[in-house]
């Protein structure tokens, strides 16, 4: 495949960008979760 | 309307008072039009890059004339005050883009002038029709939207790095017709004056979009909780 | 943040901010983008103008597609806590969850798209009305969110990154008219990316509407989640308070007795 570096870099970014917030997201949310009450949380 | 003449007279009062237009902001701007030209170290680029560098001067300027036009309410609490009134927030909206406007036209007048002698622009004629409505256009919408953006900032942590941050964005379109229809009307040989023309059009149409923007949005931004 | 923000652990607080719908969604977007991906690489050909390059548009058109997305969503959500009064807050959570998935997605769109036009253009970038116009719509909304993390009264912030966020959202069809509006280069380059006028085979069109939707179920699974966020960060103080004032009054009675 020509120019496989470009094409790896935009997708590694892309992905990668997003899998990072996703974890820094679940990561946040186990934290803050422990700190709330179930019946607080109106999702619940 | 008498209500936004009688803010804009204020606002105006208070700056021939403290002189800061005169103090500060004037030799800021000079000096951002000098450090240009010492940038570019070429007189041929200065005078093709003169239009843009002349508005791009007064982007920066506007934001401290707002900037300064904001701390004025909210020291004190002079707005909540103002509102407490009963004073609608459109015209408070309309008072300050007013004397705004006046504010940055006396500056526009200095920086065209200090273009024709510092970086040998020739305006004459019909351009001279051009150069004043592109003036009067430009510096309308720069003054509406400083306006907007003074407010939404205002109060706030930090508002002096926010400011730029969120109206110079904003403000590119209105550079870029500035910067095309003033080059038009300094004879450039790029743009004719129909062109320049048809960028004074697009000034117009940005202007009326944010005087109504301003005067919709003043009422949610100036509102208080306590 | 509040001095009285309770940091331990509660009792009874095992839920975290997922629910079975931000599962599903989950699931699906963990399929679609492997099906995305899988297909980008391997199952689509190399376009008989772009070659290989196009293979980039697979990601650029779906985060550019999510980025408007968002940005729109922001205003609505937007719109809606300056007139729902009762419910800025929560209209508000959700107008800066969207924001920042889009900034995100923005940077990724003009990322991929300057390493696009390296490959076919032969520069990172161009001065072009709709690249530019793009930059400016990123930037405005970088300043969106810097407003969002200013320590203030949070109604007062929501109304004004509301404003913000309304007088945003028009620059997008600025994006789209600048390139009419300027007549510029763009037009013809145009040409050459998914919708243009090149003929796209049916399995090159399905992978770029695959990505679109896998990347909104990514962008709703994202909003939902970083909305309850902060929702958490904000109740927490709420219970934070609550229990500090609690511990004040016990102190007080034991006091008086």
């Amino acid at each position: 495949m020509k120019d496989l570096g470009f094409i790896l870099a935009s997708w590694l970014a892309t992905l990668g960008s997003i899998g990072v917030l996703a974890a820094l997201t679940i990561r946040r949310a186990r934290e803050l979760s422990r700190q709330v009450p179930d019946d607080a949380k109106p999702w619940v | 309307m008498n209500v936004a003449l009688s803010i804009a007279r204020k606002d105006l009062q208070i700056e021939w008072r403290t002189r800061m237009l005169l103090a500060r902001v004037v030799p800021f701007a000079l000096l951002v039009m000098v450090l240009f030209a010492v940038a570019l170290d070429s007189e041929p680029l200065v005078l093709r890059a003169a239009a843009g560098l002349v508005w791009l001067a007064m982007l920066f300027s506007t934001m401290l004339v707002v900037q300064r036009a904001f701390d004025i309410e909210t020291a004190d609490a002079a707005i909540d005050t103002l509102l407490a009134c009963a004073v609608h927030p459109a015209r408070v909206f309309f008072g300050k883009a007013l004397a705004l406007f006046v504010q940055l036209f006396a500056l526009v007048v200095v920086l065209v002038t200090a273009a024709i002698v510092l970086y040998g622009v020739t305006v004459s004629g019909s351009r001279v029709v051009l150069l004043v409505t592109v003036v009067i256009s430009a510096t309308s919408g720069l003054a509406l939207v400083g306006t907007l953006y003074g407010a939404v900032v205002a109060n706030m942590n930090g508002r002096d790095s926010l400011l730029p941050l969120l109206a110079l964005p904003v403000l590119a379109p209105l550079l870029i017709g500035a910067s095309r229809a003033t080059e038009a009307a300094f004879g450039s040989q790029t743009i004719d004056m129909a062109n320049g023309w048809a960028w004074v059009g697009l000034l117009g149409v940005y202007g009326i979009v944010f005087g109504a923007a301003g005067s919709a949005a003043f009422s949610p931004l100036t509102e208080s909780d306590s | 943040m509040s001095i009285y923000t309770a940091t331990a652990a509660v009792p009874g607080a095992a839920a975290r901010t997922g629910t079975r719908t931000t599962r599903v969604i989950g699931v699906l977007a963990l399929v679609t983008t492997a099906f995305v991906v899988v297909s980008a690489f391997f199952l689509t050909p190399a376009d008989s103008v772009q070659g290989d390059s196009v293979r980039i548009m697979y990601a650029h058109v779906p985060t550019a597609w999510v980025a408007y997305l968002a940005f729109i969503t922001t205003a609505v959500a937007s719109g809606f806590s300056l007139a729902r009064r009762h419910r800025t807050l929560g209209f508000d959570r959700v107008a800066g969850a969207s924001g920042e998935v889009g900034v995100l997605f923005m940077a990724m769109t003009l990322l991929t798209g300057s390493l696009w036009g390296r490959l076919t253009w032969g520069t990172f970038w161009q001065w072009d009305p709709r690249l530019t116009t793009t930059l400016f719509l990123f930037i405005t909304y970088v300043g969106y969110l810097a407003v969002r993390r200013i320590d203030t009264d949070p109604r007062q912030r929501a109304r004004r990154s509301a404003v913000i966020a309304l007088l945003a959202v028009l620059e997008i069809p600025l994006v789209h008219f600048s390139v009419v509006l300027w007549r510029s280069l763009h037009q013809e380059a145009s040409v050459l990316s998914p919708d243009g006028d090149v003929r796209l085979d049916d399995l090159m069109l399905f992978t770029l509407f695959a990505g679109v939707a896998a990347f909104t179920l990514i962008f709703a699974w994202l909003v939902i989640h970083r909305q309850r966020l902060t929702a958490l960060a904000d109740i927490r103080q709420t219970v934070g308070l609550d229990a500090a004032i609690a511990l004040r009054r016990s102190e007080t009675s034991g006091v008086v007795k």
